[in-house]
């Protein structure tokens, strides 16, 4: 599998550490409860056909990137900035 | 037998090799199988189950009988096929599984006791009872079934692993491949064709095919040649494309030259992992056999085969050879042999309409019932129209039609797809993405339309790149129709084999699809059909059609075949090259290192960083004897430690305290300049990561330690939590662990000591407990940090990194003579269990704050990573296991990490365990053991009794539970 780093271009996964859902982006409030933070922290769909996941160039140059692509094909769509996607949100 | 001319072989180079010990000679341009066939060896394995003796099948990579074992001692290779083993001097092959030897196997005797050896044969007979599996079963299977062995001995033989990045990947270098090679590279694509043969060009070194006006065989080198001119093309020979991966990798094994061993520079085998935008399979087809009784006699073989070993080594197999088959290669075949002048016994086409010009003896419409002849074929029924006749041969060619190789187009997961007029399965459209089939591969089976389909697929790739191909005229050559009529089997009695290498018959597959095993995915798996290392290339399609024909339903209605990566057996060693031993893991070593070998200090492996154990005295005969004296140093003088390789992260920006604060579950934007604080990072689920000293060296300049084990992980976690969760934050930081040499001096005269090498001695005012600051060490600027971790008044000083050396032996030797000295990592260990400091043995993943009774770090000003969820109400609740201290208080004084703890009188197991030791060492200072550990509501227990019971190691003591700051709990000696 191949990664399109926007800083580095395109890599072998071998060099990105894996780390689950682009969720994780969505962090709750201190005090949006139990449940909400149960929820960022734990729950996660498993879908067949397009996610978007965090990757993290570590043998790069460091970026944690959001990469869309089909766990049922494979296919890469493409990867964005993480500090991009948090960034924009704000 | 070697013909008397012709062949691609070189008759003026002369090779020696030896097989079973009996030497024999060959040419340059043979293969193993070649030069065997050459010396008239017949026979050259044993089957797999039945001992059979089994010759050479096929000439390529399919091969499933002619497996032999080459090398000796450590190296032994088994398992190589010998049609891919390129000659070469001193070359020394062993036939496998066979005992005691080749002619004579004694475990033959399973041919006879084949009636209980059939499909499932383990599952039946093996049953019961279930204590004679391992003790009598397993081990006489093991013994009978088998293929070759490795040594068991450490091969260190070199092996290489390599990368290469293309515009296209041309998979085959036969008709097809080359043109799509030539349009591609004329094009100016970057282009690699990778061919698994020592010489590119398909079945032309095998046929007696024309293009162009000239012998195919010159006319592929010509190509070849024209290809190599090119820079922007890139020919791999001897290279096996194994695999296609997602997005554009494919896997490769490239095999040495045969003059290999000649250079001991050469690796045995290079792993390639080629990333191309575009691949292009030309892969070409594989013929099938045909089952019928006993047709696996030694002398049976494939017909392409056999023309490869007439036309392209000179050699045959036979003196009186037969063709069967169903298709018109079997005409081809016979052709062949009549013009090479080999007698050909008989033709026996199974097709009725067949007829032929050729000068043989011919048969239409019949079929090969039998093969006669225990160790190699002397004579073959066939059936006729009219009855039964026998003919004397030695040699039997078979051609049941062709198989496109597809098997890469199926390793991302697609299945092919049943083609009714070629019999055969073909690729489905866009298998695997941005390859394309053309050529045999993909059903094209004339030479012209192999030919074509190269200048089409090569044409298309470069339009999709972006290129304009030249125009490309296409080269004169045959165009014959396919003309089949599919035969799987033939009817009879008796052992009618399919897949050679595991053994496996039709009665096999008939008798599964009796035991209602019809799914193709069950027969493989209880007939173990196709799950040899070959995977089935010679025999799925076969048992397929066989399981089809014994369930009443049609070919794609049963199933289709399916291949998973390797396309050939790839050896470990290639995959895992420069990964033996050390091989290319990184060493760390520290500035202190030479001195600390120099010293005698035995270098323990912290992740990839070594550090010294102890500093071994004259005298001392264990290391415990240097632990105790290196602790009772710092306790009594001053001790010196390398702690370098604790991760230094540089953090600056005016956000730089606000970072640290979401970073750690304690508060640093408040801390003061010249100031330094312990710090504790939580994970987001409210568990400890990692904790360390952060000093402030500036307002927005803080450099933060973390321990040595997590350096990496807390970087990547700084990294999300900057990027992804505060990119708001103005911050930068970045790791300096290796821009630093920092160096603990720790003991009641440490004070004394730096102040003999700084510029500007220090005090208490200057340097006041946790206080931090640039300093002048003897001219060199370097940073001063007030903090211990082993309980003593005790300083870190760092210097730039260059300096670590000399600053080293200097502290050490200027210790020395305070009566002090170097300490390692064993007295380290024992300074802080004494004082109760944590390590990773205590925050390894499981703890929280709470569990080690820092909860109220946990700032209540600020948000931080896992605050909310440190508060869980389960991670807070009364029956945690908390931090305590142990002591032994038995008649066994000593304490085990990993032993667990039971109340007094409670039988020790799991229902009533209350907890674990993490840590333990000897306490020279109180003269016992101590140990670290977690106990059920620990905090409230101190002062109790408890039963310490290590099952692992078998040491059993009482306890007491204690607080674990044992030593100086008010802290006075750090602080005064
Ligand atoms: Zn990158």
């Amino acid at each position: 599998m191949r990664i399109p780093c926007p800083i580095c271009g395109n890599r072998d996964s071998r060099e990105f550490d894996y780390m689950g859902h682009a969720l994780t982006l969505d962090r709750p409030a201190p005090d949006a409860g139990l449940g909400a933070w149960d929820d960022y922290l734990h729950n996660r769909e498993n879908p067949a056909g397009p996610t978007r996941d965090l990757w993290f160039h570590g043998l790069g140059c460091g970026a944690w990137l959001v990469v869309s692509r089909d766990t049922v094909t494979h296919e890469v769509f493409g990867a964005e900035l993480a500090r991009d996607v948090t960034g924009g949100r704000a | 037998m070697r013909l008397a001319s012709g062949g691609q072989i070189d008759r003026t180079q002369t090779i020696g090799f030896s097989f079973d010990g009996r030497q024999y000679e060959g040419f340059a341009g043979d293969t193993l199988a070649s030069a065997l066939v050459a010396n008239r060896v017949r026979v050259v394995g044993r089957s797999f189950k039945y001992h059979r003796p089994r010759g050479v099948f096929t000439a390529g990579s399919e091969e499933p009988n002619a497996l032999v074992t080459l090398g000796r001692a450590a190296a032994q290779d088994p398992n190589q096929r010998a049609t891919m083993v390129e000659l070469f001097e001193g070359l020394e092959a062993r036939s496998q599984n066979r005992w005691p030897s080749l002619d004579f196997d004694l475990l033959a005797l399973n041919d006879l006791a084949a009636p209980f050896l059939g499909a499932g044969f383990y599952y039946k007979t093996f049953m019961w009872p279930a204590a004679f599996w391992e003790r009598l079963y397993e081990p006489f299977i093991r013994r009978a079934a088998g293929l070759g062995a490795l040594s068991g001995k450490n091969n260190d033989a070199y092996h290489e692993k390599a990368f290469a990045h293309c515009d296209l990947l041309v998979i085959g270098a036969g008709p097809a491949g080359l043109m799509a090679a030539l349009v591609a590279g004329r094009a100016g694509l970057d282009v690699i064709l990778a061919d698994e043969d020592s010489r590119p060009g398909g079945r032309l070194n095998a046929e007696t095919i024309e293009v162009a006006g000239q012998p195919g065989a010159d006319w592929a080198e010509d190509m070849v040649e024209a290809l190599r001119a090119m820079d922007n093309v890139r020919i791999m020979t001897r290279t096996t494309v194994t695999g296609a991966y997602d997005g554009g990798t494919y896997g490769a094994l490239e095999r040495p030259a045969p003059d290999w061993a000649g250079h001991s520079d050469a690796p045995c085998a290079c792993f390639w992992r080629i990333h191309a935008q575009r691949a292009i399979l030309a892969a070409g087809a594989l013929e099938r056999p045909v089952a019928f009784r006993n047709n696996d006699r030694p002398g049976v073989m494939m017909a392409g085969a056999l023309r490869a070993y007439v036309n392209r080594w000179a050699v045959s197999p036979g003196k009186a050879v037969t063709v069967f088959g169903n298709n018109d290669d079997a005409h081809r075949t016979v052709a062949d042999l009549l013009a090479a002048g080999i007698h050909v016994a008989a033709l026996i086409d199974s097709r009725p309409e067949a007829t032929t010009d050729l000068p043989v003896r011919r048969y239409a419409g019949a079929q090969v019932t039998d093969a006669h002849g225990r160790g190699g074929l002397e004579a073959i029924s066939i059936a006729t129209m009219s009855g039964i006749d026998k003919i004397r041969t030695d040699c039997l060619a078979i051609s049941g039609g062709w198989n496109p190789t597809l098997h890469l187009t199926c390793h991302t997961g697609r299945r092919p797809a049943w083609s009714p007029d070629l019999a055969a399965f073909v690729p489905c459209d866009g298998a695997v993405p941005g390859m394309i089939t053309a050529g045999a591969c993909a059903g094209d089976f004339s030479t012209h339309a192999c030919l074509a389909a190269g200048v089409a697929a090569g044409k298309a790739v470069a339009k999709d790149l972006g290129k304009r191909a030249r125009k490309t005229d296409l080269p004169r050559a045959e165009d014959a129709p396919y003309r089949i009529r599919p035969l799987w089997a033939v009817p009879g009695k008796g052992r009618a084999w399919l897949d050679f290498q595991n053994d496996v018959t039709v009665k096999d597959v008939k008798l599964a699809a009796t035991e209602n095993f019809t799914s193709v995915e069950h027969m493989k798996r209880y007939t173990t059909q196709g799950m040899a290392p070959d995977q089935g290339k010679n025999s799925n399609v076969n048992a397929l059609a066989v399981l089809a024909d014994a369930t009443g339903r049609g070919i794609p209605e049963t199933g289709t075949t399916t291949f998973r990566p390797p396309y050939v057996p790839v050896p470990i060693a290639a995959m895992g090259a420069g990964a033996q031993g050390k091989g290319f893991a990184p060493q760390r070593f520290t500035t202190s290192h030479a001195a600390s070998v120099e010293m005698g200090a035995p270098m323990v492996e912290a992740g990839l960083w070594y550090r010294p154990g102890y500093f071994p005295r004259p005298g001392e005969k264990t290391w415990r004897q240097s632990c105790d004296r290196e602790v009772g140093m710092v306790r009594q003088a001053v001790g010196v430690c390398d702690v370098s390789t604790l991760g230094k992260i540089d953090v600056q920006g005016p956000s730089a305290g606000a970072f640290l604060d979401m970073l750690y579950c304690n508060m640093f934007s408040t801390l003061k300049v010249g100031r330094t604080r312990y710090g504790l990072m939580l994970r987001e689920d409210g568990h400890v990561m990692d904790d360390g000293t952060t000093a402030r060296l500036g307002e927005d300049h803080f450099v933060m330690t973390t321990t040595t084990a997590a350096a990496g992980q807390v970087m990547k976690h700084m990294e999300f939590v900057h990027q992804a969760l505060r990119p708001d934050l103005d911050v930068s930081f970045i790791s300096v662990t290796e821009q630093w040499a920092q160096f603990a001096v720790a003991g009641p005269r440490s004070r004394e000591l730096l102040n003999g090498l700084l510029d500007t001695p220090v005090d208490d005012d200057s340097f006041p407990f946790m206080g931090c600051g640039p300093v002048s060490v003897m001219g060199v600027q370097g940073r001063l940090f007030r903090i211990s971790f082993s309980g003593e008044h005790a300083y870190e000083i760092a210097v730039p990194a260059r300096f670590g050396d000399s600053l080293f032996r200097t502290l050490v030797a200027r210790a020395e003579g305070m009566g002090g000295g170097a300490y390692g990592m064993e007295a380290l260990n024992v300074l802080r269990i004494e004082k109760g400091f944590i390590t990773h043995s205590e925050i390894h993943g499981r703890t929280t704050a709470f569990d080690i009774g820092m909860a109220r770090m946990i700032s209540a000003k600020k948000d931080c990573i896992g605050k909310a969820m440190a508060a869980r109400p389960g991670l807070v609740s009364p029956g945690r296991e908390q931090l305590v201290g142990l002591m032994p208080t038995g008649a066994v004084k000593q304490l085990t990490a990993g032993a667990h703890l039971f109340c007094l009188g409670e039988e020790a197991v799991r229902e009533n365990d209350q907890g674990y030791i993490t840590s333990v060492g000897f306490s020279p200072t109180l003269g016992h053991f101590l140990g670290l550990g977690f106990l059920k509501d620990g905090r409230a227990r101190h002062g109790e009794e408890i039963r310490m019971v290590d099952h692992v190691r078998g040491v059993e003591t009482t306890c007491k539970v204690v607080d674990p700051v044992v030593l100086d709990p008010e802290g006075g000696r750090a602080r005064g």
